[in-house]
């Protein structure tokens, strides 16, 4: 059975908050660029994934809605819209960002990956693969923001970006749990699979060792 | 959020030019504070001004032994630079002690300095702030005040800054660099850079409408034990509700810096002369003229503690 909350049903509470969200972000077709009558809207060109879009935007539009409104990609999830879950986490040239506290148009031909292009179902990201196995989600809601941000994060401990955990500053950062428990700390998760996301990525940084 | 033009500036000049004369203009870096305050209609530009071209994001190192660290370099770059963790690590370890990962990548040397408080009335449209609306009063004082400030604050506001790297600055002497729209530039020291609110609290530096932090220039390092310590209601992605920046020498002498206590890093040159005698002495002179609403007045005795532990830290290390 749904879980029922106030006598609404979840998926009714889905659909809604799924409306609300595309009527925030208007589409620029409606108020061409440079029109009189609309808000300011400009073309933006940037690659998601490999493949180069071309949009015409109101300049309001983040980059979270210019993916998952304007170019479809659902994968990449709107959470809190403030940049306090993670849930919106993409790669955008090499960095993991909030992909809701950044307009499309300061993308101007950057390279974003999201999670759809880190895997497919039949050949998963080792992380994808290893959040699985290890159980790295239950509701699946901020999943697609952990594992943009996981990957990223092994990235950045191999690349010796220090943090806020680690004893001597200069020194090269490991992958121990409690380095994984401070970087992923930009992404909520409600259901609690923290210690198992860890796990997932203590695997697939092991593997890489 | 309410619409706004957009336009990428292509020199320092020009973009300080395109703001200062177009009122209700604002610069925009890595955006994680400024978007956030306009989907809230916190901030209402009209128009945007994106400095991400301007070839700001390099660390030099000065003629003097110094650093000049670029204003658009981001916080992840700085704090993973070798020579800032080597020479400032102060600042490595307070800038890590922010935000999150992905903020990091973006946020802006320049933009974490200009980050605005995180008081809650000056985020509820709803309620009185005088920082976001001048003259419309303050919600805070009588209000929720438990996270705001304990000293240097006034009648009309007692916001707290809320950054981490700037306390890590103030203790480092550093200096900003700015461009205006004539061209002109200036360097401000980091103790004259912040304000406290007085009766003007929606005034949060002393930056003129249209001038542009260039870059933050770091004289030659100082040595000893650089630590920063955050207390926080959570152990990560949390906001200070005290925070102690501080090179220690061995002879027990030093620089303090506190956060989370007042509308700008809290450092006094006289509590830093009493520093060998101990926590209790510093922070004595430190917090002299402190007033705390009661919500807040847990602050003071975890400032003081929290500067023992940093002394304490510095004498084990």
């Amino acid at each position: 059975m749904a879980p029922v909350m106030f006598g609404v049903s979840r998926r009714e509470v889905l659909v809604t908050g799924a409306v609300s969200a595309a009527l925030s972000s208007f589409p620029a077709e409606a108020h061409p660029a440079g029109g009189e009558a609309g808000p300011p809207a400009m073309p933006v060109s940037f690659k998601v994934n490999g493949t180069s879009h071309a949009l015409t935007l109101d300049t309001r539009t983040t980059l979270l809605d210019a993916l998952r409104e304007h170019l479809h990609l659902t994968g990449t999830k709107k959470g809190c819209d403030h940049g306090q879950c993670g849930a919106c986490t993409v790669i955008v040239n090499g960095e993991r960002i909030n992909a809701c506290l950044s307009l499309a148009v300061q993308h101007e031909g950057d390279d974003v990956t999201t999670v759809e292009g880190l895997g497919t179902p039949e050949r998963l990201h080792p992380m994808q693969a290893a959040f699985v196995k290890h159980d790295g989600y239950q509701c699946g809601y901020c999943t697609p923001g952990q594992i943009c941000s996981a990957v990223s994060v092994l990235q950045e401990i191999r690349r010796g970006v220090p943090s806020h955990v680690q004893s001597d500053i200069t020194a090269a950062p490991q992958p121990t749990n409690i380095e994984m428990r401070e970087r992923m700390s930009g992404n909520i998760c409600r259901c609690g699979a923290y210690s198992n996301i860890a796990e997932a990525m203590a695997e697939v940084a092991g593997e890489r060792a | 959020m309410k619409s706004f033009t957009y336009e990428r500036a292509r020199t320092p000049a020009e973009a300080a030019a395109a703001v200062a004369r177009t009122p209700g203009a604002k610069f925009l870096a890595g955006g994680t504070n400024l978007l956030d305050l306009m989907k809230l209609e916190v901030e209402t530009p009209t128009y945007l001004v994106d400095v991400q071209d301007l070839a700001l994001d390099r660390i030099e190192n000065t003629g003097e032994g110094g650093l000049r660290i670029g204003a658009l370099v981001s916080n992840t770059a700085l704090s993973a630079d070798m020579r800032v963790r080597r020479d400032y690590g102060v600042l490595a370890r307070a800038i890590q002690a922010g935000a999150s990962g992905q903020l990091r990548n973006k946020a802006t040397t320049a933009g974490n300095l200009l980050q605005r408080t995180r008081c809650p009335y000056f985020y509820d449209t709803a309620m009185p702030c005088n920082k976001r609306a001048p003259g419309s009063g303050c919600a805070a004082i009588g209000g929720y005040s438990r996270q705001l400030a304990v000293i240097g604050s006034s009648d009309t506001c007692i916001a707290t800054y809320p950054g981490d790297m700037a306390q890590a600055m103030r203790v480092l002497d550093a200096t900003v660099e700015t461009v205006n729209a004539r061209g002109a530039t200036r360097a401000i020291p980091i103790a004259d850079f912040h304000r406290l609110p007085g009766d003007k609290p929606e005034r949060d530096n002393v930056l003129a409408h249209g001038e542009l932090i260039t870059a933050v220039t770091l004289p030659p390092p100082i040595g000893g034990t650089h630590l920063y310590r955050k207390v926080r209601d959570r152990a990560s992605y949390a906001f200070a509700l005290v925070s102690v920046a501080a090179v220690l020498q061995r002879d027990g002498t030093g620089r303090v810096c506190f956060g989370g206590v007042a509308h700008k890093p809290w450092r006094v040159e006289a509590a830093e002369a009493v520093l060998p005698k101990g926590a209790r002495a510093a922070a004595a002179i430190a917090f002299a003229d402190a007033r705390p609403t009661e919500a807040a007045r847990f602050k003071l005795s975890l400032a003081t503690r929290t500067l023992a532990a940093v002394i304490a830290e510095g004498k084990a290390g």
